[in-house]
Formats: structure tokens, sequence, C-alpha cells
């Protein structure tokens, strides 16, 4: 699961290089975003615009890396393919985070 | 309506692990091409495939040391696709599929479901969901509404 970041106006954009976040990579993916947000701004922008599947494991994943940073910090999801956004919708996780079409339109509503 | 089925009814078998939902997906994936199907359909077949292969390879085959064959029949009916999975792991608890309730997002961050989605996201996207032990093999049955040559009943 390769994951990469940069910072940007105080805020951190981690951007997932690879097409599925499923049961086969969710523990990495956990693992992994863990480095990338750990000390790190406190609004992160996950950008999910490569990502065409998601299953309930890479979901539960990423809810497990919002809790890890914590109430103090914002998780936000850029870039969501309909598949996607379907799964958050379906299980109502679109309630829970911040979810933007695009990654510039996360930046620009975030960066304040 | 022709009687004719469009693609020929799929069956294959697939080892539990961590990449079984992977290789299923893609088969059947591959199998239903002939069908043409519309992305939004395509991708809720994805998910019901990848969500009963995890569940069966997480609870029915929990020892990675001890995996087991699933097998995958797809007929292609008149109100859309009739999956079943077979495998001869363990039992679901009571011989009964869970409920697959919603899960509950209105409640404090650190209670914040990180699983249980499985079976709900299976039970809103396919119908006719039953499953049944006989023969020490669990059976799933589902099917799932698509358009092409089939009577809609969405």
């Amino acid at each position: 699961m390769n994951l990469s970041s940069r910072t940007e106006d105080q805020l951190r954009v981690v951007s997932v290089n690879g097409d599925r976040i499923d049961a086969a990579v969710a523990i990495e993916f956990k693992d992994a975003m863990r480095a990338e947000t750990d000390g790190g701004p406190e609004v992160v922008i996950l950008d999910l615009s490569e990502v065409g599947f998601i299953d309930s494991s890479g979901l539960g994943a990423i809810v497990a890396s919002m809790k890890h940073m914590g109430q103090d910090r914002t998780l936000a999801l850029a870039g969501l393919t309909p598949t996607v956004d379907k799964v958050f919708r379906l299980t109502r996780m679109d309630s829970v985070f911040s979810l933007f079409a695009t990654l510039d339109g996360a930046i620009h509503e975030l960066q304040h | 309506m022709s009687d004719q089925a469009p693609i020929p009814n799929i069956h294959f078998t697939v080892q539990s692990g961590v990449y079984a939902a992977r290789e299923a997906s893609e088969k059947l994936m591959h199998e239903l091409a002939p069908l043409g199907l519309d992305a939004e359909e395509a991708g809720a077949i994805e998910l019901i495939m990848a969500e009963a292969l995890n569940n069966i390879v997480e609870h029915g085959y929990p020892d990675p040391q001890n995996s087991g064959p699933i097998s995958i029949y797809c007929e292609h009916g008149t109100k859309g696709l009739n999956i079943k999975l077979v495998d001869t792991g363990l039992p679901m608890p009571d011989s009964k599929a869970p409920a697959g309730l919603a899960p509950k997002t209105d409640v404090a961050l650190t209670d914040l479901p990180e699983g249980g989605f499985g079976w709900f996201i299976i039970k809103d996207l396919a119908k006719d969901v039953v499953y049944t032990r006989t023969d020490d093999a669990n059976r799933l049955d589902l099917r799932i509404a698509i358009t092409f040559g089939s009577e809609t009943d969405r």
C-alpha cells in the first residue's frame, strides 16, 4: 500500500497511490496512514482520487485512522470515485467525515 | 425476450486467503464482460462479492494455515444474476446469517464502528439473500438485479 504526502498551507495531503483499499491491504493502509499523519498538521486530507474500489475492511481502516488521530484533529476525504462514494453513503459514514468531490475543493475549503 | 441466456453459466473455485476476494471478483467480472454492465452495476457486484468472500475467509476459514475452497456459481436469469457461494468452513453462529443492521454512526469518535459493515452492505445491495448450512457446507444464495436482458425489478 503506497501512500505519499505533502504539506500545503498547514494542511497535510495524503494521496493513496493504488486503486483498491480492500481486505488484502487494510492493515498495511492503517500503518501507512499512522506514519503519514503522526505529529503532522491538525488537518489531514486523504486524496482518494486514484481509488476505484473500497470494501468494508478498507472503510474500517479509514475510520481507525481518524480515531487514531484523535478528537482535536480533522480527517477530510477528497476525490471520491463513484463506487467509493457509494460505500460511504450506504454505511452512513458520509455523516462522520467531511467529503469533498475534488482535492482542490477540499484544500480551498479547509485552508483557513 | 429470448430464453437464451447471453452468457453461459459460470462456475469456478478459489482458495480462501487474503487475496480470495480479489481473485473471485476479477474472475467473475471477466466472465460477465459480455453483458456490458454499467459502472454502477459492476461496482455493486464487486462490492457484494468482496464482502461475501471476506466474510467466508475471516469467519469460515479463520486459520490461515488451514485454508479451504470457496465455489462461486453464477447464472444470468430473468431477474438478474443468481449467485451462489459454497464453502466447507465453519458454520455461522447458530447456523444463521447476521442481521446486518445499519452501523451506528451518531456516536462519539472513540465509539465509531471499524467493522460490521459487511452484512449490511450485502443485504442492502443484493436481493433474496439466503444462508443455509447443510452437509457440512455453507451455502449463500443471493440475487443481483441488473438491467441487461433482465426484467428489472428495482
